[in-house]
This record gives structure tokens, C-alpha cells and sequence, in this order.
């Protein structure tokens, strides 16, 4: 163990943190495209369904195969590997998100509406505020995935905690095994329960 | 005229004709209930005011201009808007929900916190609540910041849709004076949208009774009560209320007796011995020649005297009490009951007598209207008449007074 951290130490962290950003990297992609494209599914009357099967054939894209998809288009390397990652984390995020605001009670969307607010007013202090806890867990889903698949990553070159993975499984070295998925399990269950912490924190003051 | 509603028409893209021809004048500081049957069109044209919905055809003015070519949004800023499940913000305090529209509106911090006090007491509700969420307070009290929300902006008209619909009678009649209150107090202009007739009758200044999309009847709730203009408004009211209602919409003449016995001034006390045996009454009612209430005599004082060639002027005892013969039953009934007389002279404007009301067919009126339904062998107005005649006959008989 102490044999480990002394020969890897530095290694592990610069690969923790390789780890950290693309997996933040696409994330943050998937929330910015996401989050609003749920926004505005709510408005449409047809093509919400649509839309979010399309995101779930995605999903279904086995996740070696996209990361091979994306050298034709972007080489190798973490870019590569956000763009895929950011095709996963949509999903969950676009989901939650279209399933948050049509939870948004009609009464406050009427009363918003009645009381003169514009579409972008109603929108971000009543409607959003209101659908965040289940937007947020879906975004929390989505980290959790981002950050479990990031490690195949290290298969097109974007390094990361993968390379730990698969150096270990090229070379038959279990505790280079353990040195990569410990990690990512201990980022996996710290970023959920920050992103938790952050769930609460958005949600409405709600005591009954 | 604050607000002006021109054959509106609204049309859904199905065919379904939702209002038809709807045509009202509201005046500044008038109660305005829509009441109706679901599917009658009450909502849709209260939601065409505001511009949640656009009619079809026909015009909405506020204060003469046209709303249909103004912005919905400012339009909307400037009328209150209250709706049957409260809409308070769950994720707003109290405060910041009163808060709304003035920020909207740009008011400052200062201007907007003064007014949010000031809102919340005349909800009644204690100042500490401003910080509260609406999640922590009772049905009743989010309904009261819902309905001064929509005051915040000092907005001129107010829109309800059926705000009180789901809270439970003790605590929708609290609300109905709050709101009653306010409308009074500060001459704000109210169009209400309900389906309960209790609540119409007792708010409105007018009653607009709706079905399929069409303007059934328009008027005050006492002329509604008084005329209803069809068989759907009668059912509407329902049979008990109309009974119930009875002492707040019939008059004095309705249920008084003609022709009570009197005696001109200048008569002698034989002619009244003679008048009081023939009808069988111990008191006459003093008139002159034009038929003005003088006072009265009572058997009682007449006995003491011998002389019978007496005029009736001489011991006319001039202490009256006399109803207007157009004044509201429910107005006079309890002065009448005070006063301790069984019966009760019905003058006209000038004084001239017209006619008596009995203790006896008061008491019935009253009767009726705590109990709520008639008796099987009288319905409303003229049968009463004759109930009260042949009780009215039985007791001035007997009278020993």
C-alpha cells in the first residue's frame, strides 16, 4: 500500500485529476445543453417524446463503441472522450428536467402568468427554481455515470484513471487495478453526495 | 366606466362556442360575481379580461382603451389576480410573494418592503408571517396573502376565480368579509367568478348568471332574489334561499293588510265604539281628510270617558309607530318586534296610511326564514297574504290591550 502511494503517488493524482476533468468537462456540456433543451421541450406540444427517445437510443450506444466513434471526427484524446461523455450525461439530465417542469404545479405557472410575468421571467424565478431538486438529480445521476464511464476513456488516449485500469489488466497487476477503480469509486460517491448536498440547497424551503 | 366588455365571442378552434354576445359596463368599485353551471363560460370570459385568453370577437376596454392593443404582460401587472388553489410560490416566502408585482414593476426595496407590511395587516394576518413560507401556513391564511397579493400593486380590478372554493365554510366566510372589507374600503372593482349562489348574493353588488356561454341575468342580487328571469335562475337560487331570502326582498306592503280600521279626527267617540265593535279591533288608527297617519285611539283610554258626543281629536294619542310601506321587511322586522305592538301602521312617502302589518305575519316571515321551507299549504309571496289575513282578524279580536 504504502509500497503503492510511493511509486504512483504523484501519478495518481495528476491521473485523478485528468479523471475530474473530463468528467466535469462533459458534464457541464450536459447541463448547459440539457437543461435548457428540457426547458423548452416543456413548450413544445408535440416532439418532447420524440426528442427524448432520440436521447435514449444514444444511451443504448455501447459505450466503447461511441468512444471509437469519436476518432474519425475529433482524433484521440480528452476531447474525444468529453464529446462522448457529454452524449451520455443528456439523458438522464433532459429527462429529469422535462419531468421537473411538467411537475411545476399549473396553479403557479396560471398565477405567474396572471400576474404579468414575461415567458424568461416565469421561467427563472418560478417555474426552474421550483423544478430544480428534480433537475439536479438528474444532473447528480448523470455525474455518477460520467464519472464510472470517463475511465474508458483512457482507451482513446484521454488518459484519466483508466490508464491505471488498463495497465493493470495488460500487465496482470491487481493493484494497479485497485489503484484506478478505487479512485473512481471514492470520486464517483464524493461528487454525489456534493451534488446532494447541492440538491438540498436548491430545493424549496419545504416544511409540512 | 372602468371596464367595458363588447359582444364578446369566443370560439374554440373545435367549434366548441365557449361565450357568446357577452355584454357588460362595470362601473369603478362594483362587486362583479360570474356565476354559472361548469361549461358555462364564467372562467373563460373573467380569463379574456386579463388576456389569458383572447376572445374571438367583440372588445374589452379598461378605462376606454382597448386591451386587445395592449402588451398582455403590462396589462396583466396592472390587474390583481386571484385563483381558486391560492398560487402562492412555494419557494418564496410570504414576503417575497407579495411582493411579485412591484418588483415587476421596478418599485425600490424600501417602497416594496413598506408595502408588504402594510399588505400583510390588512390581510390580518401578523407581521412575523412575511418570513414564513407559504408551506407553513393554513389554507385560509395563503389565501389571504393570495388575495392582498394581488392588491400589492394597488391594482384597480381585481380578478377571482372561484378563490374560495376549497376551503371550508367557516374559513371562506372570514375570507368573504376580508374581501368584502377591502372592495368597500378601498373602492377597488371586483369581478368574481364563483358557483356557489351564497356567496354571489352575499358579495356581489351585481350578480351576471351565466349559461352555455350566454348571459342568462344581470342585475342586483336583491332584484335576482325578487324577479328571477327564468326557471334556470330559480333552480339556480334554489327554492329555500328564495323563502330565506324572503325578509331581505319583500316589502312592508307585500304582507300587509288594506283597509285598517280608522277614524277622522273630528268624529265623535260613539262613531269609534261603533267602528271598533263592527271590526272587531280594540285600536283605530287616527287619519285626516287626506288620509295622513294622525295617531291613534285605544279602547282602553276610550272607556275612562262618559261623554260619547267627545270629537276623537281630543284623546288621539299621537305617539306612533308607523313603516314606510316600500321599506324591506328584513330592515323593519326587528324594530317592529322591539316596539312590543301588535300591530303596525304602513304609511306611504307622504305619510298617507296605506295599510298594517300584524306581529303575527312577521313572526310567520321570520318563521319561515330560520326554517328555511314553507309550509306545505303556502308558497312564496301572495299566499302569505292570506295566511296573515285570517290570523290578523283571529287577534285583533281577542285583543285585550
Amino acid at each position: 500500500m504504502m509500497h503503492f502511494f510511493a511509486t504512483y503517488g504523484t501519478q495518481l493524482l495528476s491521473k485523478t485529476g485528468q479523471h475530474l476533468y473530463i468528467s466535469a468537462a462533459a458534464l457541464f456540456l450536459g447541463v448547459i445543453v440539457a437543461v435548457p433543451l428540457g426547458v423548452l421541450l416543456t413548450r413544445m406540444k408535440h416532439g418532447a417524446n420524440f426528442i427524448i427517445s432520440l436521447a435514449g437510443v444514444l444511451q443504448t450506444i455501447p459505450a466503447m463503441a461511441l468512444l471509437a466513434m469519436m476518432i474519425p471526427i475529433f482524433g484521440i484524446g480528452s476531447t474525444p472522450a468529453i464529446v462522448a461523455l457529454f452524449i451520455y450525461s443528456l439523458l438522464p439530465i433532459l429527462r429529469n428536467t422535462y419531468l421537473g417542469m411538467q411537475g411545476v404545479s399549473p396553479t403557479v405557472k396560471d398565477a405567474a402568468e396572471g400576474m404579468g410575468m414575461t415567458w424568461w421571467q416565469r421561467m427563472t424565478q418560478a417555474e426552474i427554481p421550483l423544478a430544480a431538486p428534480v433537475i439536479m438529480s438528474g444532473i447528480r445521476l448523470s455525474a455518477t455515470y460520467v464519472i464510472a464511464w470517463a475511465t474508458l476513456a483512457s482507451y482513446i488516449g484521454a488518459g484519466g484513471l483508466g490508464d491505471f485500469i488498463f495497465n493493470g489488466l495488460n500487465l496482470y497487476r491487481s493493484d494497479l487495478i485497485l489503484g484506478g477503480s478505487i479512485p473512481v469509486i471514492l470520486l464517483a460517491l464524493i461528487v454525489d453526495y456534493l451534488l446532494g448536498k447541492v440538491e438540498t440547497l436548491v430545493s424549496p424551503r419545504q416544511l409540512r | 366606466m372602468l371596464l367595458s366588455m363588447e359582444h364578446l365571442r369566443k370560439e374554440y378552434p373545435n367549434g366548441k362556442v365557449a361565450v357568446d354576445d357577452f355584454n357588460l359596463q362595470v362601473d369603478r368599485g362594483e362587486f362583479i360575481a360570474f356565476i354559472g353551471t361548469s361549461g358555462s363560460g364564467k372562467t373563460t370570459t373573467m380569463r379574456m379580461i386579463n388576456r389569458m385568453l383572447d376572445q374571438t370577437s367583440g372588445t374589452i376596454k379598461i378605462d376606454g382603451e382597448d386591451i386587445s392593443k395592449m402588451d398582455p404582460v403590462k396589462l396583466r401587472r396592472s390587474i390583481g389576480y386571484v385563483i381558486q388553489n391560492i398560487g402562492l410560490m412555494p419557494h418564496m416566502t410570504i414576503q417575497e410573494n407579495i411582493e411579485i408585482v412591484p418588483k415587476l414593476l421596478g418599485w425600490s426595496k424600501e417602497k416594496r418592503n413598506t408595502q408588504a407590511h402594510k399588505m400583510i395587516e390588512l390581510a390580518q394576518l401578523p407581521d412575523d408571517m412575511l418570513q414564513r413560507y407559504p408551506g407553513e401556513l393554513s389554507g385560509g391564511q395563503q389565501q389571504r396573502i393570495g388575495v392582498v397579493r394581488a392588491l400589492a400593486a394597488d391594482q384597480d380590478i381585481i380578478l377571482m376565480d372561484e378563490p374560495f372554493g376549497a376551503l371550508d365554510p367557516i374559513t371562506r366566510e372570514s375570507l368573504q368579509s376580508l374581501v368584502k372589507r377591502l372592495q368597500e374600503d378601498l373602492g377597488k372593482t371586483f369581478i368574481f367568478v364563483t358557483h356557489d349562489m351564497d356567496e354571489a348574493l352575499r358579495l356581489a353588488t351585481r350578480v351576471v348568471i351565466m349559461s352555455r356561454g350566454k348571459q342568462v341575468q344581470v342585475d342586483t342580487p336583491e332584484n335576482i332574489l325578487r324577479h328571477p328571469a327564468n326557471q334556470f335562475v330559480t333552480n339556480l337560487i334554489g327554492e329555500e334561499r328564495l323563502i330565506r331570502a324572503q325578509p331581505n326582498i319583500l316589502t312592508v306592503s307585500q304582507i300587509m293588510l288594506d283597509h285598517p280600521a280608522s277614524i277622522r279626527p273630528e268624529e265623535t267617540l260613539k262613531d269609534a265604539i261603533d267602528r271598533m265593535h263592527d271590526r272587531r279591533v280594540d285600536t283605530l288608527l287616527v287619519v285626516n281628510d287626506q288620509n295622513v297617519l294622525q295617531g291613534f285611539v285605544d279602547l282602553n283610554d276610550i272607556n275612562r270617558l262618559t261623554d260619547v258626543t267627545t270629537p276623537i281629536k281630543s284623546f288621539t294619542n299621537h305617539d306612533v309607530f308607523y313603516v314606510q310601506a316600500d321599506s324591506l321587511i328584513g330592515d323593519t322586522v326587528d324594530r317592529i318586534l322591539k316596539q312590543g305592538v301588535k300591530n303596525v301602521p304602513v304609511v306611504d312617502k307622504d305619510k298617507r296610511l296605506v295599510g298594517i302589518v300584524t306581529r303575527t305575519a312577521l313572526v310567520d316571515i321570520v318563521y319561515d326564514a330560520l326554517k328555511g321551507a314553507p309550509e306545505s299549504d303556502h308558497k312564496p309571496a301572495s299566499p302569505i297574504n292570506a295566511d296573515i289575513h285570517a290570523t290578523a282578524t283571529k287577534e285583533g279580536g281577542d285583543s285585550q290591550q
